[in-house]
């Protein structure tokens, strides 16, 4: 009981670490848009280099909805609906929750590792004296650049998942093209988009600052940025599947 | 008359969990002057760079840099102060995601609006003092010990500062290396009239371009003077670092329980 209180009091006063940092970041987010040039290098750096393994994963998950949905469907006559559950699985639920978790593995790990070794070899330091804030230099891009990325990310993979479950659906299982498009077009509504597109921005908020944080804190050796690189990876997927739940709760609400 | 003090601590003490760093330790740098701060590792040499810097807080005592003391500043004063000031990190801390051009116009490009053409002969003049012109546009990760240590020395000075601070500047170096950055620091001192602070533990290389210097121990500053006047003291403590003995009133053991009664002892 005591210790589970400790865990709770710890994890508790990690939360308020994080949630200072965070400001710390907003503080710094507008002057470092001063240099758009490292922006745009995040940008490319989280989003751009995941897109192969992004749409790998789309192509594929995309595929499997459409072998699943169409048995499942197929036991009630509604094939036909292949499309439009595809689709919102897609772009509700698992284009967010996905791409987040690879996000995490694949741009998360860098972010946290990159930001690690700066600390360790000294170069956060370095800055410090130079009288360059390393939050506004370092961390403010690389966080933003993360956010921007992440919702462009999942718009991709719920594109290449579509096209997976169409390239299953239609075109292996023979469910009829027209029926397959004009059903989704007519049942998915703004407010799944909308509902997928805030899921992204929260999971890419809570993956970046994440990675960022774990690196700017880790501690200066090897081991410690390994360890912080592990902390990245296990505290995104779990935030993320925890803010889904509650994402969901609230969409289907209201 | 002496010139003025830069750098003025006094009756300095400050401590990391229960263990004094400094405990009463008095140290004057001079305008124009190359002063070296030596002593063995673990001394606080690094400590003392940290609270020049305003990275930390003395517990007592009084620490003032340019008539200021970095402590009690706020981020903005504190960066105006730092801006001031060179500093040379042991291992270069050079930014590895930038290539050598960029690592020495990082400061200009943060606190000044230069235009390229202006920045580029700046930057480009930087490296030529310190002999790396061509290798302006290398990656970090290409350059050697010595040569990322001469980038980052370019990087020190390309804000003009007035006081420059190395780290260990000579550890590691082959001695071809530790001769250029010993020139460096020497031509640097003279050609830009600035206040150099040396902190190393290579007693015979810093002797060389050294006006004064200070030896560390025990929380204090053991002995200063003049390279010459430091070798001819007989306090101990000075004979045993200068000389390089292994043992001395800086032992040589860790203090430990008796060593009979631990290997013959009855556990």
């Amino acid at each position: 009981m005591a210790r589970g209180g400790n865990v709770l009091g710890r994890g508790l006063a990690k939360a308020g670490r994080v949630a200072l940092f965070l400001g710390r970041i907003l503080g710094q987010a507008i002057p470092s848009l001063n240099h758009p040039r490292l922006l745009v290098a995040q940008i490319y750096n989280t989003g751009a280099r995941s897109l192969i393994i992004v749409m790998l994963c789309g192509l594929f998950v995309g595929m499997v909805l459409g072998l699943q949905g169409y048995d499942l469907l197929q036991r009630f006559g509604s094939e036909s609906a292949l499309g439009v559950a595809a689709a919102l699985g897609l772009v509700k639920e698992l284009g967010p929750v996905i791409t987040a978790l690879l996000f995490a593995g694949r741009a998360g790990t860098s972010l946290t590792s990159e930001i690690g070794l700066m600390r360790a070899t000294d170069q956060l330091t370095a800055m410090e004296m130079m009288a360059v804030d390393p939050v506004r230099r370092v961390v403010a891009p690389r966080f933003l650049g993360g956010i921007i990325a992440m919702p462009l990310l999942v718009a991709i993979f719920d594109v290449v998942g579509i096209y997976g479950a169409q390239l299953i659906g239609v075109g292996l299982l023979r469910v009829e093209s027209g029926s397959f498009w004009s059903q989704m077009q007519s049942a998915v509504e703004m407010r799944d988009i909308n509902e997928g597109l805030v899921k992204s921005v929260v999971f890419g908020v809570a993956c970046s600052l994440m990675a960022v944080y774990e690196g700017f804190h880790a501690e200066p050796t090897a081991e410690g940025v390994g360890l912080a690189t592990t902390r990245t990876v296990v505290i995104s997927a779990v935030l993320t599947l925890l803010f889904d739940y509650l994402l969901t709760a609230a969409f289907l609400n209201s | 008359m002496p010139a003025e003090a830069v750098v003025e601590v006094r009756d300095l003490r400050y401590s990391i969990g229960g263990r004094a760093i400094f405990d009463g330790l008095n140290l004057t740098v001079r305008r124009g002057e190359i002063t070296a701060v030596m002593g063995p590792s673990g001394t606080g040499k690094t400590t003392l760079l940290r609270l020049m810097m305003g990275a930390i807080r003395p517990d007592s005592g009084d620490l003032t840099i340019f008539g200021e003391r970095p402590w009690r500043l706020g981020r903005a004063a504190l960066y105006a102060l730092r801006r001031r000031v060179g500093m040379l990190f042991q291992n270069g801390a050079l930014m590895s995601d930038l290539d050598v051009f960029e690592n020495v116009a990082f400061p200009l490009r943060a606190h000044t609006r230069l235009p390229e053409p202006l920045l580029r002969r700046l930057v480009l003049m930087k490296l030529q003092a310190v002999g790396l012109r061509g290798a302006a546009e290398f990656a970090t990760g290409s350059l050697s010990g010595g040569m990322a240590r001469r980038v980052a020395l370019a990087r020190a000075i390309v804000m003009d500062p007035e006081l420059l601070i190395y780290d260990e500047p000579f550890a590691g170096l082959d001695p071809i290396s530790l001769a250029v950055i010993l020139r460096l620091i020497q031509t640097l001192n003279a050609t830009l009239g600035i206040t150099s602070i040396v902190v190393t533990h290579d007693v015979e290389e810093i002797s060389q371009i050294a006006h004064s210097s200070f030896l560390l121990a025990g929380g204090k500053a053991a002995a200063h003077g003049t390279p010459a006047e430091l070798r001819a003291t007989e306090a101990p403590v000075v004979r045993q670092f200068m000389s390089g003995l292994p043992d001395g009133p800086m032992p040589f053991h860790v203090p430990a329980p008796d060593y009979r009664e631990q290997l013959l002892g009855k556990d």
